[in-house]
């Protein structure tokens, strides 16, 4: 089967269809991709916010029942294997999009099954302040609100940008899955015309192209985590 | 002023309870320079931090101006540390800000306007000699210039205290020697009362009035500065006169009279004083032990003369030292080591 992958006929049909459906596919990814990780930012960051406030120890001390059920239901969510919480989300998702096929579809499992893992990143970025700047702004007056508005989020930016670069590109993974679902991008192409009609040539292009994709967001972030970091001298 | 009364804490540990502080009482008047020195573990950080609640003490109470603050509700807390604040031993600046917006910052809390914010800050950073560093990020300053950015911060709320914790233990000793001139300027013209946290006698020598010596959690002698110098009582107070160990080992001889003769800042490099009182007064003077040094020209620390010649003797020689500005002098009698 894999030697027909790279004859002529094969190569010209590829083509065919990579001219085709190729320009569409990214576009889906991509915006999918963005889309996915801005709502999961939205719900996730006040989550991993409250991770680290919330603790006995914290600015903001939370009942401990209270944080308890929080960080079970986060690893909750992160420990259903994607494939099968998207099919557990479908009347979620008809209740918010109306329909459970698509690519606009696809957004609503991507959110809910990234917003954990996102809320664990910024968890994990906000305990690497150093506690004595925290306590520096304690010591001016300042509330719990300020702490976290003024103090924990904007000194560990380069952090949660680095996180969150790291999130965006395992989105992208997981909306290349979606393609299951009839999520459109990428995915959909490597699974409808790869797998299930043999076209190898179209899979290995759109699997390069995933991999471009993730090269690009990782570059960007990186660029953006080091660049906004005022700890590094010389600027 | 500032009590503290009946001060402990009490750290309750997975299976063990430490005792921070024991039953502290110290009084700080209006205006002063306090210091309270100790070895780390003493528990002076902790004591610090209930004078303005950062920390919850177990027991007792800290009135400032009469206020107990420990009974302040979260908001007037908040309040109150505006006018009692802080600065640190690693500075503790905001990273990604600039110095100038560092300096902001506190203004930023109560709710000042922008453009009033950056003009008080501006003031602020020329009090402390750092204007042209305005846009700088804390990264490319130096220690020292850190400190001085978090010293101008912790002024900007016009506050009546400043705590200041162990804020000069990460600088070199001429870096040191500049925060604690700027510590003791900003005393003297704005009449903040200070209260200075260090483990470093010649920090408290150089700028405290009075001193308290905390020893596990408890203060185990208190005093003016010049009184713990020339005759510290407790061993504690001795390990930090002396750090390299007791020079009074030896017993006193018979017919020898000791004296002690501290330091304060005196221009003592342009004499050669034990030279001079010999020459002048034919009194021979054995140094027993000494730890001095010299900052710019002056002198500070002390040192131990035993002189054989008789109590005569002895006074003459205390006199004379004495006629030296900021030289303080004292009998050392054998039951007071």
């Amino acid at each position: 089967m894999l030697s027909n992958a790279f004859t002529k006929e094969a190569f010209d049909e590829a083509m065919f269809i990579l001219s085709t459906e190729i320009p569409l596919a990214v576009w889906e990814t991509v915006y999918v991709t963005i889309l996915s990780t801005l709502f999961a930012i939205i719900i996730g960051l006040p989550l991993g916010v409250l991770l680290v406030v919330g603790e006995k120890n914290g600015i903001l001390p939370l009942p401990n029942v209270f944080m308890r059920i929080l960080g079970g239901f986060i690893n909750l969510l992160r420990s259903i294997p994607f494939l099968i919480l998207m099919i557990l989300v479908f009347p979620l998702t008809r209740a918010i999009v109306g329909t459970t096929v698509g690519t606009v579809a696809s957004i609503v499992p991507l959110v809910i099954a990234a917003f954990p893992f996102i809320a664990r990143l910024v968890e994990s970025s906000l305990r690497e302040l150093d506690p004595n700047i925290i306590e520096a702004a304690r010591s001016m007056g300042a509330s719990p609100f300020q702490i976290i508005v003024k103090v924990m989020i904007p000194e560990s930016i380069p952090s949660l940008i680095s996180n969150a670069t790291i999130a965006i590109t395992t989105i992208l993974g997981y909306s290349a899955m979606s393609g299951i679902i009839g999520g459109g991008g990428l995915g959909k192409i490597a699974i409808t015309y790869g797998y299930y009609r043999y076209k190898y040539l179209v899979m290995v292009v759109a699997v390069v192209l995933l991999v471009i994709i993730v090269e690009i967001f990782q570059r960007i972030g990186t660029k953006f985590a080091i660049k906004s970091d005022k700890r590094l001298k010389n600027q | 002023m500032i009590e503290i009364v009946n001060l402990s804490k009490r750290f309750i540990g997975a299976d063990d309870e430490v005792h921070a502080l024991r039953n502290v009482n110290i009084t700080i008047p209006n205006g002063s320079i306090y210091g309270i020195i100790g070895m780390s573990g003493a528990g002076k950080s902790t004591l610090v931090r209930c004078i303005n609640m950062l920390e919850r003490p177990t027991e007792g109470t800290v009135l400032i101006d009469g206020v107990d603050v420990g009974a302040l509700s979260e908001k007037d807390l908040r309040d109150m540390r505006k006018k009692v604040t802080m600065i640190f031993q690693s500075f503790n600046l905001l990273m990604q800000r600039t110095c100038l917006k560092n300096v902001c910052f506190p203004l930023e809390l109560v709710g000042i306007k922008k453009s009033e914010a950056k003009k008080r800050a501006m003031e602020l950073l020329e009090i402390v000699g750092l204007l042209d560093k305005a846009n700088a990020y804390p990264a490319q300053l130096s220690g020292g210039q850190q400190q001085r950015v978090a010293i101008a911060r912790a002024l900007a709320t016009d506050p009546k205290v400043l705590l200041c914790d162990e804020a000069t233990s990460a600088l070199d000793p001429k870096t040191t020697h500049s925060i604690l001139e700027l510590i003791q300027d900003i005393n003297r013209t704005l009449g903040i009362t200070c209260i200075v946290i260090t483990h470093q006698m010649s920090v408290i020598e150089r700028i405290c009035s009075r001193v308290a010596i905390l020893e596990n959690g408890s203060v185990v002698e208190e005093g003016e500065v010049s009184d713990i110098f020339s005759h510290p009582k407790s061993a504690a107070a001795r390990h930090l006169v002396f750090p390299d160990g007791d020079p009074e080992v030896l017993a006193i001889r018979e017919g020898e009279h000791r004296i002690r003769v501290v330091f304060n800042g005196a221009i003592a490099t342009e004499r050669p004083l034990i030279a001079q009182l010999a020459k002048d007064k034919g009194i021979e003077a054995s140094i027993l032990g000494a730890n001095t040094k010299s900052i710019g020209e002056k002198a500070y620390g002390n040192m131990l003369l035993g002189i054989m010649g008789g109590k005569e003797d002895m006074i003459i020689a205390k006199e004379y030292l004495e006629s030296v500005e900021d030289v303080i002098v004292e009998e050392v009698f054998e039951d007071a080591q």
